[in-house]
């Protein structure tokens, strides 16, 4: 079923899944940088394959988003709204592939080894150097920051179309109905 | 454009932007706990180093723990002889090369050699398949306390007293009062005395690892290299010398490599594997896997141990961590210290800038 006001069912299987993995990638880094115990090392264990993960999923997204356009947001929202909602899924495609490139491209700067898991390295994609390293470093916390505050925001509105408006907005990703 | 399927506005619509409300801050919440913003007395991997940065002082762009030392270079030549307990090409008869770095324990990068009277090691390994053996080692048997809280109160108790500027002898007699496990460590430094040189130290990992054969079977070990050079004796520095052992290393190197043989100790059924405070008895098994053979050195303001941080937990496989919490904190902390001195040696914004640049 592909119908014109909901997204295609392979977008909202990405969609949903994506949702939880990335939710989970942003509270196990939260929980990786603050934690000194056991599970600073099993956090980071699980939070390189994962990242890389996204990564290849969200291109996969990007390039079925491209070819397959979403259903239209509903003629009576105010202009600015539309903004943010086109600003903001916009924004969170650029985090999705951004954020695991720089993962990479910091451990590649510091010259660590990329271990996804333990004897499989990716190769480095960026020369060694300390500066590089230090911003690509406070890059990723802070775009980790704007990750998390911009899906806070795309939860909020969701919920906001569909208790508030009950518009066609939350059924077209859930594939439910608001009649 | 799609048709509006505009409803009437819902019953009790306060109610349901109150829902809405609830889920936001209800994640935000989850999150800061996540992040320990909401549990301002966790242990944290910045915590632990602030306290060893308040005890070595401010010195941007230094390492904040074992700040002082210099780069060596040279490779490891397997032996072959741990490869039936290790599944890592490592440790297959050849020749690999490493990046070490011979140091001071304690923040201050102008501390006297004579300050304290342990030396450290650390050693990155690098593979032909792109993997990095990590390792830190430490001339000395034991580490005083098993955990990272337990470190962090140490470093507090024998760091400057906030009012004082100066450590207070009472709290760290308090700490060892309450910390029996140190009695070890207490009972070894109280006759120690520093190394008039680097290469005839023997450096343990002190932290106990795994290694793990090609059938999967894992074992238990600690290791230590042990040098070729035989002790000096207490030949000392001339009064008033601060920096003898890059002296001594650069002289002795001038005649030619100086070596260490990496040995294997393996644990016996009932030693303990997640305690570095307990040393294992002498008789163990122990492995000579190699030798690493040192045959260049430089200052480390450039040279090539300057930008790695000797991360314990950076394994190739065939050796693994172990239960020993003290080898996740080091790992943790020294990605804050490597942070902190890459983004200082890198001039980001808000950082101190390292001393050479404000000459």
């Amino acid at each position: 079923m592909s119908r014109v006001d909901t997204f295609h069912p392979f977008a909202r299987v990405l969609h949903w899944l994506m949702s939880i993995m990335i939710l989970t990638m942003l509270f196990v880094g939260a929980g990786m940088v603050t934690s000194v115990e056991a599970k600073h090392e099993w956090l980071l264990s699980i939070h390189r394959p994962l990242g890389i993960t996204i990564f290849v999923l969200a291109l996969i997204r990007l390039g079925f988003r491209l070819t397959h356009p979403a259903p239209p947001l509903p003629a009576d929202m105010p202009e600015w709204q539309k903004l943010a909602a086109h600003g903001s899924h916009w924004m969170l495609y650029g985090l999705m592939i951004l954020m695991p490139l720089i993962g990479w491209g910091m451990l590649s700067a510091g010259n660590y080894p990329v271990t996804l898991w333990s004897g499989f390295q990716l190769p480095p994609i960026l020369p060694a150097g300390p500066a590089l390293y230090a911003w690509l470093r406070e890059a990723h916390r802070y775009l980790a920051w704007l990750f998390f505050l911009t899906f806070l925001a795309h939860m909020g509105a969701a919920l906001m179309h569909g208790l508030i408006r009950r518009d066609g907005v939350l059924p077209s990703m859930t594939g439910g109905s608001n009649d | 454009m799609q048709e509006p399927k505009k409803r009437p506005p819902p019953a009790n619509v306060a109610g349901r932007w109150a829902l809405i409300g609830l889920v936001v801050v209800a994640v935000a919440a989850a999150f800061a706990y996540v992040g320990g913003w909401l549990t301002p007395s966790r242990l944290t991997p910045k915590r632990l180093v602030n306290a060893l940065q308040a005890s070595g002082g401010e010195h941007p762009g230094f390492r904040r723990n074992h700040a002082k030392g210099i780069c060596v270079g040279g490779y490891f030549e397997a032996s072959g002889a741990l490869a039936r307990y290790s599944s890592s090409p490592l440790f297959a008869a050849g020749r690999t090369p490493v990046v070490g770095r011979l140091a001071l324990p304690g923040g201050n990068p102008y501390a006297a050699d004579s300050s304290v009277p342990i030396r450290s090691f650390a050693l990155r390994f690098d593979l032909a398949d792109g993997e990095q053996w990590r390792t830190g080692m430490n001339a000395m048997p034991v580490f005083p306390v098993s955990t990272p809280q337990a470190f962090y109160d140490l470093t507090v108790a024998t760091g400057p007293d906030p009012a004082t500027g100066k450590p207070d002898p009472e709290k760290a007699k308090a700490f060892f009062m309450s910390h029996p496990e140190a009695g070890a460590f207490l009972g070894w430094i109280k006759t120690a005395k520093p190394a008039a040189s680097y290469v005839d130290e023997t450096y343990q990992s002190i932290n106990a690892f795994y290694l793990r054969d090609a059938n999967g079977e894992r074992h238990a070990v600690r290791w230590k290299v042990v040098p070729e050079t035989p002790a000096t004796g207490d030949g000392g520095p001339a009064a008033g010398d601060t920096d003898y052992l890059d002296a001594d290393l650069t002289r002795r190197l001038a005649q030619g490599p100086v070596r260490w043989h990496l040995q294997m100790v393996l644990a016996a059924p009932g030693d303990p594997v997640d305690d570095a405070t307990k040393a294992w008895p002498d008789d163990r098994q122990t492995v000579d896997a190699g030798v690493v053979v040192i045959d260049s050195a430089q200052p480390q303001a450039n040279g090539p141990c300057r930008d790695v941080n000797y991360d314990p937990t950076i394994l190739p496989r065939g050796i693994e961590i172990s239960g020993d919490p003290i080898v996740v904190a080091r790992s943790a902390a020294y990605a804050v210290s490597y942070l902190r001195r890459t983004g200082e040696e890198g001039h980001l914004p808000g950082t101190a800038h390292p001393k050479e640049d404000q000459r």
